[in-house]
């Protein structure tokens, strides 16, 4: 980076904040910045406390202590109205009474834009997301994609500083999501508007987002690009929550993880002789039939063909077991129940103390109800 | 086969008395609606009648007659601009806000129609008559309500509570606060927001809400007749005109008011149907 793009500053940059419903608190000293014309992911499980973060931003939430500012400047205590922020929510939330372009034109009639000038606008976000021949519909005359492309192109016609969006596919379809959010990539490249999108579904951030913020119980757990999330998971929970791995049991031997006879590199961190877990990557495991030095025996459990790959369950000589995924036409002679050597390439190791409290594998499902 | 077999087999095939079985209820629902409904009016209707065109006109043309269609129009009219207005604020903050006692205010609102309107007009004397609570500041101020039009709209206000919050309140619950939210993050303010999005999602419930308190204003008789004190010209309404008609041995005047009367409750029963079909189309969405 070359210092900041524009002269009025960061996009949006949160300091310390908190929120508290009642008792229970949703959003726990949190603080991230979002670079100009980036999109940035919050990640998390539902009831991480991510769309509570994205309310606040928006004004919709009032932070119980903390601060927010957007352009350089304090927007703490501004209204939801002074803020000209898009929001883009997850069930559309279109005006069920207007039609398409009374939809888009909501923005700029309430700010008395004039008449000729809120035409010309709508026409060209009409445009820009396709729908044009839509205009005199009604939001139940259309399909859950339209209806969200519509609330898109309803957020962006004021120009905002910034869009919000709130798990903006997750009311859609698989298919139609893969489509949208593709639709939205060539978007923002065309734009350049400065994006913050909630989601709890990793290959969306991963796919959309410059950076990611990965949120956990309220937390911010790590802020990064998504090759750092990935790659250098900073938490046990980051880990666990983006991407899948295997998790091997093991204790710290010269910066090892070592399980029975085998170890792994990646603990250097940790101390000698504490209790440590190892996270693979099923495509940093790389199986063959021909025994070599320094790798580790294995007998193949089950093979489950995913299409061009296939995941391999694969039980240690120490009853651990471990996932691999092979590109079907490396897979040869590998087959259930015969013996294979195992060669790990890669692995992040953390101490099980750790892990277990991150309760990594209870955060898989959703354990909050609030958001 | 034995005995039972031939039990078995009914008089007529069972597709048969399917149909009849289906045709003599719908015959029993016919009978029911036609006698207690349609006949009724149709015997008003044609007592209004038999007195002739010169009659009915003459008697649309009383000062009495008009002065009491006046005094229903106009009770008719502040009380829906006062049940809608408070009604909607009412279903507001029944619907949106959470506090203590929000279930009680809610039970409270029915209660008008768990009450009597005699009682109502009972409740009413008991605060505006003579030695009641708020009587001696009024009379001071030189404001009369008991025996006079106040007293009256103020019971059939009462009376008519129910009707907006009772059918506002589900909507706003079904159409939730996302729209509202939406709004306000494109710009809108409070105001624009409830007068583009709000009041626009809960309008057809909204008038559904008013037909039915148009329709109980009008028709209501038993608490306006405890306060009004029936003073001819002065506090006599519609209804109250037709009470005292056939005291007097007047019966076609009675029936000629009273058929006007039911005339426009025909044009507000379709009217309620429309606007609950609207509501029910829009709910769907």
């Amino acid at each position: 980076m070359t210092g900041p793009v524009r002269m009025t500053g960061t996009p949006i940059r949160v300091e310390n904040l908190w929120k508290r419903f009642g008792e229970f608190e949703a959003v726990k000293d949190v603080t991230f910045t979002a670079e100009a014309g980036s999109i940035t992911a919050l990640l998390g499980p539902s009831g991480s406390g991510k769309s509570t973060v994205l309310r606040m931003i928006a004004g919709l939430e009032e932070p119980t202590s903390g601060r927010i500012w957007m352009e350089g400047e304090e927007h703490t205590f501004k209204t939801v109205q002074e803020r000209r922020v898009g929001f883009v929510f997850q069930h559309f939330a279109l005006f069920r009474h207007m039609t398409v372009a009374q939809n888009v034109a909501f923005g700029l009639s309430v700010r008395k834009q004039p008449k000729a000038q809120q035409r010309e606008r709508v026409q060209d976000l009409l445009e820009l997301v396709q729908l044009t021949g839509f205009r005199d519909r009604y939001p139940d005359q259309l399909s859950g994609g339209q209806r969200q492309r519509v609330a898109l192109a309803r957020a962006l016609a004021p120009q905002p500083k910034v869009l919000l969006l709130d798990e903006p596919f997750g009311a859609l379809d698989a298919r139609v999501r893969q489509e949208l959010r593709r639709w939205l990539d060539d978007l923002h490249q065309e734009l350049g508007v400065t994006s913050l999108l909630v989601t709890h579904d990793q290959d969306e951030a991963l796919e959309l987002a410059n950076r990611i913020v990965v949120m956990h119980e309220g937390r911010v757990e790590q802020v990064g690009s998504p090759d750092q999330v990935y790659d250098e998971p900073a938490t046990p929970f980051v880990a666990g929550f983006v991407g899948s791995s295997s998790v091997l049991h093991g204790h710290v031997v010269d910066g090892h993880v070592q399980f029975g006879d085998h170890r792994v590199a990646g603990a250097g961190h940790l101390a000698e002789g504490e209790p440590a877990r190892a996270f693979i990557r099923p495509h940093d495991v790389r199986v063959t039939t021909s025994p070599q030095d320094g790798s580790l025996p294995a007998s193949v459990e089950r093979v489950v063909n995913l299409g061009w790959l296939s995941r391999v369950v694969l039980r240690l000589p120490d009853d651990q077991v471990l996932t691999a995924e092979i590109p079907n036409d490396e897979l040869s002679d590998v087959e259930v129940g015969s013996s294979v050597s195992v060669d790990l390439r890669r692995a992040k190791a953390f101490a099980s103390a750790e892990v277990e409290a991150a309760d990594v594998t209870s955060e898989m499902t959703p354990t909050a109800a609030a958001r | 086969m034995s005995e039972a077999g031939e039990l078995r087999v009914p008089v007529l095939p069972s597709g048969t008395r399917r149909k009849l079985v289906h045709g003599g209820f719908i015959a029993i629902a016919f009978l029911y609606v036609g006698i207690l409904v349609i006949a009724p009016l149709i015997g008003i209707a044609w007592a209004a009648f038999s007195a002739g065109w010169s009659t009915i006109v003459s008697t649309l043309k009383q000062p009495d007659v008009l002065h009491a269609f006046y005094l229903t129009g106009v009770i008719t009219v502040i009380t829906v601009i006062v049940t809608s207005v408070f009604g909607v604020i009412v279903a507001l903050v029944i619907a949106r806000d959470r506090f203590p006692g929000r279930a009680l205010m809610s039970a409270l609102v029915d209660l008008p129609l768990a009450v009597s309107p005699v009682i109502v007009g009972l409740m009413a004397v008991v605060l505006f008559g003579l030695g009641g609570w708020f009587e001696p500041w009024f009379t001071s101020h030189g404001i009369r309500i008991l025996f006079a039009v106040p007293s009256m709209v103020i019971v059939t206000i009462f009376i008519c509570i129910p009707f907006v919050i009772r059918e506002v309140v589900p909507v706003l619950q079904e159409v939730g606060v996302t729209e509202e939210e939406a709004a306000r993050t494109l710009g809108a303010s409070a105001f624009q927001t409830f007068f583009r999005v709000t009041l626009k999602n809960i309008r057809w419930g909204l008038l559904y809400g008013i037909a039915l308190t148009t329709a109980r204003s009008i028709g209501e008789i038993g608490a306006v007749l405890i306060v009004s004190g029936q003073i001819t010209g002065q506090t006599e309404t519609a209804t109250l005109y037709v009470l005292r008609a056939f005291d007097q041995f007047q019966d076609q005047q009675g029936y000629i008011v009273a058929l006007t009367l039911a005339l426009v409750s025909i044009v507000l029963l379709v009217l309620i149907e429309i606007f609950k079909r609207r509501q029910e189309r829009m709910q769907r969405t």
